[in-house]
């Protein structure tokens, strides 16, 4: 019901009157646009929910009587590229926590919009810090974990909230999908199991398309991985070594499917593999615990993948203990710290988080026709000491608390 | 024998300043002055162009640069553009992964975490990366007394007994952490309430009464048996070993005060998420707090309410704030960024450089010998290339009693700070040098 009432406000857009929700003019000292250089003092004007100008203030005319914010940096509204939250809760309690089912090592037919909680707490803390979009679903723990989605951080239901449901199918590889006294008890072994679902989800594609006779029984499970091997979703791999990254490129090529690295602790020491590879990366927090399986991550690999020209995200990641979330704007700030250029690390989380997860045609610039998703703040964002002082999702001021 | 070759090769090598190659013990004696850097001493306003002299370890001057005599004795080094801040005082770290008390009981005070720590680890030389100079490493909170926490200085050394702390009267440095709230609630013989936690923590506490006082009457020659357990709790109520009370939320900490009152000893605060809903009542009780800034709240019930602006709640009340890393919980190596996001949430600039430095020190009842930039305190800095509070700023030296354990410009040195390849390896495995690093 709500959702259609959006989409009937979305097409009204051109004729809402100035002052509706949906409507907002914000002003920066400087506009990091991600579509071209940094436009000091620009504006920003959403109308109906979608950006319907953006440039210098001497150019840019801000309707009569539209509401008009201020600020001294103005961003797009930062994507976090992989996390957990709305699944795991902050609480880190049993009836929070419906990120991981370890019953079975593949499950891709566990879809994220059945366990996203859009009134999860964590949710509103990460919109306060100016994240907009939120890439989250099921946790690396299991060679095939479940799906992945894609929301605003807004909304009391899900589908107020989800702008794609069915975004990747999360799979890991390495020691946090290999567990004592179970199957897949080794790295191989996971592999294995990896391999022969595909086998079979191949098989079952192929006597879908044969039809008649052939055609197969209903399978979610096969269905999911049929999406991955036709292409349309791809296959989000957990690795953090370099053996695992090594694996996901290997499989990928025997199946030819899409594949995302995830977390890619070691990844400096494969870059070439990789990008032969075409492989973008959600790379792991920056401040992740260098410990486990991430006990060779370095904080400079941000820098390092922009030097050589890789596409990455950052991501706010998934911690089993606490902290329960960690924030993309926090993580870009340490990587910009420890190298990487500032533009580029405010892109690592939002226009090039945006071309990863595929949605970089409505959100993580600001372009006119994008959805006005807008991020504001007192001064650098990236310096410990400032604040982010207003977030925007679709025109809507969802946070003015200086945070 | 490896240690011995590793030096015959670094004196073959030549000198590239004169303070680089000569062994620890010459070193030690040698006298340096740093000069041009923005002195931030803490105990005194800040001096814009300093010159800090340090002399057999300790600090012997220091003042503005058109004030300040330097020895002609002196290694002079310009640090022009550089801060200098007192080496970084650490509440509460788990680096070197020890453990102290096992699952055999909930108070176990005769333990000690001194003999279960392995300095080697790596999380020492992250430690020293990001500018800690001395840690409070503790068992942890898993008991409602889980053992005795051990003051260590983070100097390069292979074994503990090169890093702990002798007071004046020979004892080795450190506290007693304990715990309340929910981690340490379990299976019997764990208490399974709140209530038994603090009923569990009486008892044992009057026992050490008891004990203490039959010390005290006992005739030379008929003291009772030692009895490790209870000596510990003595030093406990004799405020000769101050308490470190993992604690969360509101109810529990006023538990904390409530113990500490009773029976008298020395308490600080540690975590404390919920400070910023008791601050009046801390204040009251004149408890300093070491408080953990994490990046989201939760993790755990108690934790819920966790917030950055714990600091800025306790400072408005005037109560005691230090940080602390709760390493690995947070990085060592940011440890700066707890204080900076603190200021962030309306703490001021001044208490939380305090916060990281000589109100910690006093929290480990050592605020006369470290935590600030004063004549006669031990040489324990650190140089920044920035601000203190900016994300941008990195520690570039660590200096321990006069030597430096960190340098950002060593290879090895800078995979700790920064990480990559072998970083999660100990730091002190005869592939490396860290004795020789300078």
């Amino acid at each position: 019901m709500k959702r259609s009432m959006l989409l009937a406000l979305a097409a009204l857009a051109t004729v809402s009157a100035p002052g509706s929700a949906q409507d907002v003019a914000v002003r920066g000292k400087i506009v990091h646009t991600m579509a071209g250089a940094p436009i000091q003092g620009g504006v920003v004007v959403v109308q109906g929910g979608k950006i319907t100008a953006v440039g210098a203030a001497v150019d840019v005319v801000i309707p009569d009587g539209m509401r008009t914010l201020d600020a001294a940096v103005v961003t797009p509204g930062l994507i976090d590229a992989h996390s957990v939250v709305g699944l795991a809760g902050w609480l880190n309690a049993d009836h929070d926590s419906d990120e991981s089912d370890t019953s079975a090592p593949i499950q891709p037919e566990l879809r994220a919009i059945d366990a996203y909680n859009p009134r999860e707490p964590l949710v509103e803390y990460l919109r306060g810090y100016g994240v907009t979009t939120l890439h989250t679903g099921h946790a690396p723990t299991s060679v095939v974990s479940g799906q992945t989605m894609i929301v605003k951080t807004r909304g009391d239901t899900v589908a107020e909230a989800v702008i794609v449901p069915f975004a990747m199918v999360a799979a890991t590889l390495g020691e946090d999908a290999v567990r004592d006294d179970e199957v897949p008890g080794t790295r191989a072994k996971a592999v294995a199991l990896l391999r022969g679902e595909l086998l079979r989800a191949r098989g079952y594609m192929n006597k879908k398309e044969a039809g008649g006779d052939q055609a197969p029984d209903p399978d979610l499970r096969l269905d999911a991985l049929e999406r991955v091997l036709r292409g349309e979703v791809p296959l989000l791999v957990t690795a953090q070594r370099t053996i695992d990254i090594l694996t996901a490129l290997r499989v990928a090529e025997e199946f030819g499917f899409r594949v995302v690295l995830d977390g890619a602790a070691e990844v400096y020491d494969v870059l070439e593999p990789v990008q032969a590879a075409g492989v973008p990366i959600l790379l792991h927090p920056t401040m992740a615990r260098a410990s486990g399986e991430r006990e060779n991550l370095s904080m400079e690999t941000a820098a390092k993948l922009d030097a050589e020209g890789v596409l990455f995200a950052l991501q706010g990641g998934y911690e089993a203990y606490v902290p329960k979330t960690r924030v993309v704007l926090f993580e870009a700030a340490l990587a910009a710290s420890y190298g990487l250029p500032f533009e580029r690390a405010l892109a690592s989380i939002s226009i090039d988080a945006a071309r990863i997860l595929g949605i970089d045609d409505r959100v993580g610039s600001l372009e006119v026709g994008k959805d006005g998703d807008l991020a504001l703040y007192d001064a650098d964002p990236f310096e410990y000491t400032s604040h982010c002082i207003g977030v925007v999702i679709e025109g809507e001021v969802v946070s003015e608390t200086a945070r | 024998m490896l240690h011995a070759a590793l030096l015959i090769l670094s004196l073959a090598a030549p000198p590239s300043t004169q303070d680089a190659v000569a062994p620890a013990e010459e070193r030690q004696r040698e006298t340096v002055a740093f000069v041009g850097a923005r002195l931030v001493p803490i105990a005194g306003p800040e001096i814009e162009s300093g010159v800090l002299v340090v002399q057999d370890g300790v600090i012997s001057n220091l003042g503005a640069v058109d004030s300040t005599p330097i020895p002609a004795s002196a290694i002079v080094r310009d640090v022009t553009g550089m801060v200098i801040l007192p080496g970084l005082v650490d509440t509460h770290s788990h680096v070197g992964g020890g453990w102290a008390a096992d699952s055999s009981a909930p108070i176990q005070p005769e333990v000690r975490l001194l003999d279960s720590v392995n300095v080697r680890d790596a999380g020492f030389q992250r430690a020293q990366a990001g500018g800690i100079t001395t840690a409070n490493v503790m068992p942890g909170s898993g008991h409602l007394m889980s053992g005795q926490t051990v003051y260590l200085k983070l100097r390069d050394g292979g074994v503990v007994d090169e890093l702990v702390i002798r007071l004046d009267d020979g004892r080795i440095a450190g506290g007693m952490k304990m715990a309340n709230g929910t981690n340490s609630r379990r299976e019997p013989p764990f208490p399974g309430t709140r209530g038994k936690s603090a009923a569990l923590v009486r008892t044992r506490f009057v026992e050490a009464q008891a004990y203490q006082r039959k010390l005290a009457e006992a005739e030379a020659g008929k003291e009772p048996d030692r009895d490790l357990a209870l000596e510990a709790l003595v030093e406990v109520l004799e405020r000769k070993r101050i308490v470190h009370h993992h604690t969360h939320r509101h109810d529990d900490i006023l538990t904390v005060l409530r113990l500490a009152e009773e029976f008298g000893f020395e308490v600080v605060l540690h975590h404390v998420s919920d400070a910023w809903k008791v601050a009046d009542e801390i204040a009251a009780a004149g408890v300093g707090s070491s408080i953990i800034v994490i990046d989201s709240p939760g993790g755990k019930l108690e934790a819920r309410d966790v917030t950055f602006e714990n600091g800025a709640a306790l400072e408005r009340v005037g109560a005691p704030v230090a940080f602390h890393t709760d390493d690995w919980i947070t990085d060592s190596r940011l440890f700066l960024r707890s204080a900076a996001l603190a200021v962030r949430a309306g703490m001021s600039r001044a208490k939380a450089l305090e916060g990281l430095t000589l109100a910690p020190a006093k929290m480990l009842g050592l605020g006369d010998r470290i935590g600030s930039l004063e004549v006669g305190k031990d040489a324990d800095f650190v140089l920044l290339d920035g601000d203190p509070l900016s994300t941008y700023t990195k520690v570039r030296e660590t200096w321990v009693e006069g030597l430096r354990v960190f340098d950002r410009s060593d290879e090895r040195d800078r995979l700790w700070a920064v990480g990559g390849r072998g970083a999660g390896r100990e730091g002190n495995d005869p592939c490396c040098c860290i004795g020789e690093k300078q």
